[in-house]
């Protein structure tokens, strides 16, 4: 490797360079590809538990019974005094988490927040109109489907465990984890098949 | 647009840096690099696992001969970017350098153009 003297930025460029001459990247699409990256994989914690129990079904019973511990089983532990109550959404009830006081997030589970999660109006907004907030984000639920708005406090943390989409029956625990998003683990989205 | 996410490592070497289960990139070469692979496998230009192997051979190649060079992720994640695309004929192997030597010797006032 007589050109590991070059550093790796200026590799990097040239390599876009040469991609983007050929007509093998586009850059303004590669940085719509890294935001999805940094914003879509970062909830891996809360992912797990959710592939868990979609896979294992005495993990679920777990999990719903009493979360903190079930987390803590994967080796995920929020801070001391923390509880994570896991709630299930289902075809007929659908839940979705807010913290209208502050900004209480699980973040050892989750990642770190959304920026929306934080907005003021995203918080007040939820409690009073779920269905046109959930609308809006692009998550249009029937009228026949039950919305609970989760408010979080410092003793009570919540998280959705969505749906198993359809189609998904053939994939193992680990192929399910990159399926699931930030949005749906606080109930702004569902789960999508690949 | 819905991207094909690539089915990423989690545990191991071959594992991006995460933080919090979130990427991390310490430097902005670095994401672009990550962007470069995961935008070209959305295109089909390669499968994950021949990328994979790829990024897995270039750390052990490291493992078993680190030459002094301290741990990171994505120069192994670039090398292997570069040896699957020169595998495939897409960019020779002496290109990159090439234009990195020409980059590197640009004049001072164009180091901002794209």
């Amino acid at each position: 490797m007589t050109t590991s003297r070059i550093s790796p930025a200026l590799r990097t460029e040239a390599l876009e360079q040469l991609l983007t001459e050929r007509g093998l990247v586009d850059p303004a699409v590669m940085d719509k590809f890294i935001a999805n990256y940094e914003s879509n994989v970062g909830p891996l914690n809360g992912a797990k538990v959710v592939a868990k129990a979609w896979t294992d079904p005495e993990y679920r019973k777990r999990l719903l019974a009493d979360g903190t511990s079930a987390i803590k089983e994967l080796g995920f532990a929020g801070p001391q005094g923390e509880h994570i109550v896991v709630v299930k959404n289902t075809a007929t009830t659908h839940n979705v988490v807010v913290c209208t006081l502050c900004s209480c997030y699980p973040w050892p589970v989750l990642g770190l927040p959304p920026s929306w999660y934080k907005d003021p109006a995203y918080r007040a907004r939820v409690v009073r109109e779920p269905r046109a907030v959930l609308a809006e984000m692009g998550l249009r639920l029937g009228s026949d489907v039950q919305i609970i708005v989760r408010d979080s406090s410092s003793e009570v943390r919540w998280l959705v465990l969505p749906e198993r989409p359809a189609g998904t029956e053939h994939l193992s625990e680990e192929e399910l984890v990159p399926l699931i998003t930030r949005e749906a683990l606080v109930g702004v989205a569902k789960v999508s098949a690949p | 647009m819905t991207p094909l996410l690539a089915p990423l490592d989690i545990d191991g070497l071959a594992a991006p840096p995460r933080s919090n289960g979130e990427l991390i990139f310490a430097e902005p070469w670095e994401s672009r690099a990550f962007g470069m692979a995961v935008t070209l496998y959305d295109a089909g230009a390669f499968t994950w696992p021949e990328f994979q192997a790829a990024l897995i051979a270039r750390i052990a190649a490291w493992e078993a001969n680190p030459g002094g060079r301290p741990w990171s992720y994505y120069e192994h994640w670039l090398g292997a970017l570069e040896d699957v695309l020169a595998q495939q004929g897409t960019v020779a192997a002496g290109e990159v350098a090439e234009r990195a030597q020409s980059l590197a010797h640009r004049p001072i006032s164009h180091d901002h153009a794209h």
